[in-house]
């Protein structure tokens, strides 16, 4: 991680869906009314012709966007996290992910980030929602340049997908020369006696952990986990096979997301240990984004105890 | 557009609603009274309308016809097999394991199926999405769509409507199977529509009131929206009779999910085929 300036993942989105529109006439922005808050001014700016705004109906942007992937296109259907998988998760279901049609799903305000909007704001449940969904790809990137390289991916690759990025400024972990691939985990460092399997914003909190760990003699693996689904089963299996002792964490409930998919992987194996971070199943309130990661035990203090714990 | 006349199109439509009893009755399964009200409409479409290639269902030019009350599809299989996507034997599988025919239509399972819908007031949304999809690829297809009076009670079909005014949809002609029944009972019980041609013509689109079963007024209101290119969308308000065509059928709520026994299968066929002309 750098010195360098926070940056929202939101941020890497809007820059890189432009450019992503110019390489490919095809992709087609779909706000829902929030396109300045989710970054699409200047997609709508320069691609005129690839931009559509349905208004405040996110039931109908979401089907529409699935009529205009019928004809080639490949939407970018742009909202809130907490109604791009609530509010029109039906439609995706049914006109989305039944069809196996290749729209996308992008949203900002994931988890906590949104955090002095309060609780209706902060989408807690949504990647786990998703991840129930046939066909569907689910993904959070950890910071700005990761979130450009999934964005890029996800438009050059078939199929509904789901992206979900942070409202608010994130700290950088990626040099803009790392690739990433749909589906697999990226290893951030090597360890021997404890895995940190984390995803989206969460993944700086659990290098920072990995260093205070390695002060206290406890050597750590760090993957970032940016795709719950698919998840990289492989790499979630080495982490058993070679260390037996995992914690996850991830900026969601601690139900349905990243920890429950590493835990159903794990209890299938029979042999390894989980201890999960994440949002303990309560809604959050208007408060700073850190103050409420720290009420549901998420900082990197929660993490390095977890991890001691398992040894 | 084909040449066809008026009568050859009202046999059209008699031997679908034959199909449809013999498929339902076959699957003892389905939705005969909205397939039979739609009948017409859908048989103008796919006889004498539509730019179809049954041997190339993905063609990127072609017309596209959305069931967005889908449980009807029973009727527009009865089009898609009759005009050669899928042979005939195809509509004795209907809602069987492993048919291309399935309950509410599927997109990825039977060729012609331009959107897979069942989940009431998603497929008019979908469709708008077609429409914009012709208009953004500069490609003249029109996009029909079958929509429910009961369906209408679904937010969705109004924020579709507005998106479909926003970006001038004048390739879209949604017909309005207005039979006035649904599930629970009739529309007016359960939930009132009102007049909804006032409320289309309200969110900017075109209106043409007809008889939904009479095929020379369906004839004459498509007509009328191919001619009005006037950047509205247009709907068509078909008043219909659920279960059309089969008099112990007609306006009973009883039959918007029922198959016939065999004595009812056996005076349903004799009453449409004496409708032969």
């Amino acid at each position: 991680m750098s010195e360098l300036k926070k940056i929202p993942t939101r941020n890497g989105f809007g820059e890189e869906i432009v450019a992503v529109g110019k390489d490919n006439p095809d992709v087609v922005v779909l706000d829902i009314d929030i396109g300045k808050s989710c970054k699409t001014q200047d997609f709508r700016k320069e691609l005129p012709d690839q931009y559509i705004n349905v208004g405040i109906a996110e039931q109908n942007g979401a089907a529409v966007a699935a009529g205009l992937a019928t004809c080639g296109k490949i939407p970018f259907v742009v909202t809130y996290a907490a109604f791009g998988s609530m509010r029109i998760c039906e439609m995706i279901r049914q006109e989305i992910c039944y069809t196996n049609l290749n729209v996308k799903i992008a949203c900002s305000h994931g988890g906590f980030t949104p955090a002095n909007d309060g609780a209706s704001h902060q989408a807690i449940e949504d990647m786990g929602i998703l991840r129930t969904l046939p066909n569907m790809t689910v993904m959070m990137p950890a910071d700005y340049n990761q979130a450009k390289k999934l964005v890029r991916a996800a438009a050059e690759n078939y199929g509904p997908m789901y992206l979900r990025f942070t409202r608010d400024a994130m700290e950088q972990v990626y040099g803009p020369e790392v690739e990433f691939e749909i589906g697999k985990a990226y290893q951030l460092q090597d360890g021997k006696d404890v895995a940190i399997i984390a995803n989206g914003d969460t993944v700086c909190l659990a290098i920072k952990a990995a260093k205070i760990l390695e002060e206290k003699g406890i050597s750590a693996r760090v993957l970032d986990m940016h795709t719950i689904k698919p998840l990289d089963v492989d790499a979630v299996k080495a982490c058993v096979n070679d260390i037996g002792k995992i914690v996850t964490v991830e900026d969601h409930n601690i139900i349905n997301g990243l920890g429950s998919a590493v835990c159903e992987v794990v209890a299938e194996m029979g042999k390894g240990k989980v201890k999960r971070v994440g949002i303990q199943d309560q809604f959050g309130e208007s408060a700073p984004y850190e103050r409420l990661l720290a009420k549901n035990g998420i900082t990197v203090e929660d993490i390095v105890a977890e991890a001691e714990k398992l040894q | 557009m084909k040449d066809i006349s008026i009568n050859e199109l009202k046999n059209k439509a008699t031997e679908m609603r034959m199909k449809v009893i013999d498929m339902i009755y076959k699957a003892q399964s389905g939705h005969p009274g909205g397939s039979l009200s739609a009948a017409d409409f859908v048989t103008a479409c796919y006889f004498k309308y539509m730019n179809v290639d049954p041997k190339n269902p993905q063609w990127a030019d072609r017309d596209r016809m959305v069931l967005s009350k889908g449980h009807v599809c029973p009727i527009q299989y009865a089009c898609l097999a009759t005009l050669g996507y899928f042979p005939e034997e195809v509509l004795d599988t209907l809602r069987k394991e492993g048919s291309p025919l399935q309950g509410h239509p599927s997109m990825i399972k039977c060729p012609g199926i331009d959107i897979s819908t069942g989940s009431l007031g998603q497929g008019m949304a979908c469709a708008a999405g077609m429409a914009l999809g012709g208009k953004m690829n500069k490609k003249d297809y029109k996009v029909f769509c079958v929509l429910g009076d009961g369906e209408a009670q679904e937010g969705i079909i109004w924020e579709a409507a507005n998106t479909a005014n926003k970006y001038k949809l004048d390739n879209f002609i949604v017909f309005v199977d207005e039979n006035n029944l649904q599930l629970d009972g009739t529309c007016d019980e359960v939930m009132p529509n009102g007049d909804l041609g006032e409320k289309f013509k309200a969110f900017g689109w075109d209106v043409f009131y007809i008889n939904g079963n009479d095929m020379e007024e369906v004839c004459d209101a498509i007509d009328k929206c191919y001619a009005a290119q006037n950047g509205n969308p247009k709907a068509i308000i078909g008043k219909t009779v659920k279960g059309k065509g089969v008099s112990f059928m007609e306006n009973q709520v009883g039959w918007h999910g029922v198959a016939p026994n065999d004595e009812q299968y056996a005076q349903a066929m004799a009453e449409l085929k004496a409708q032969l002309i």
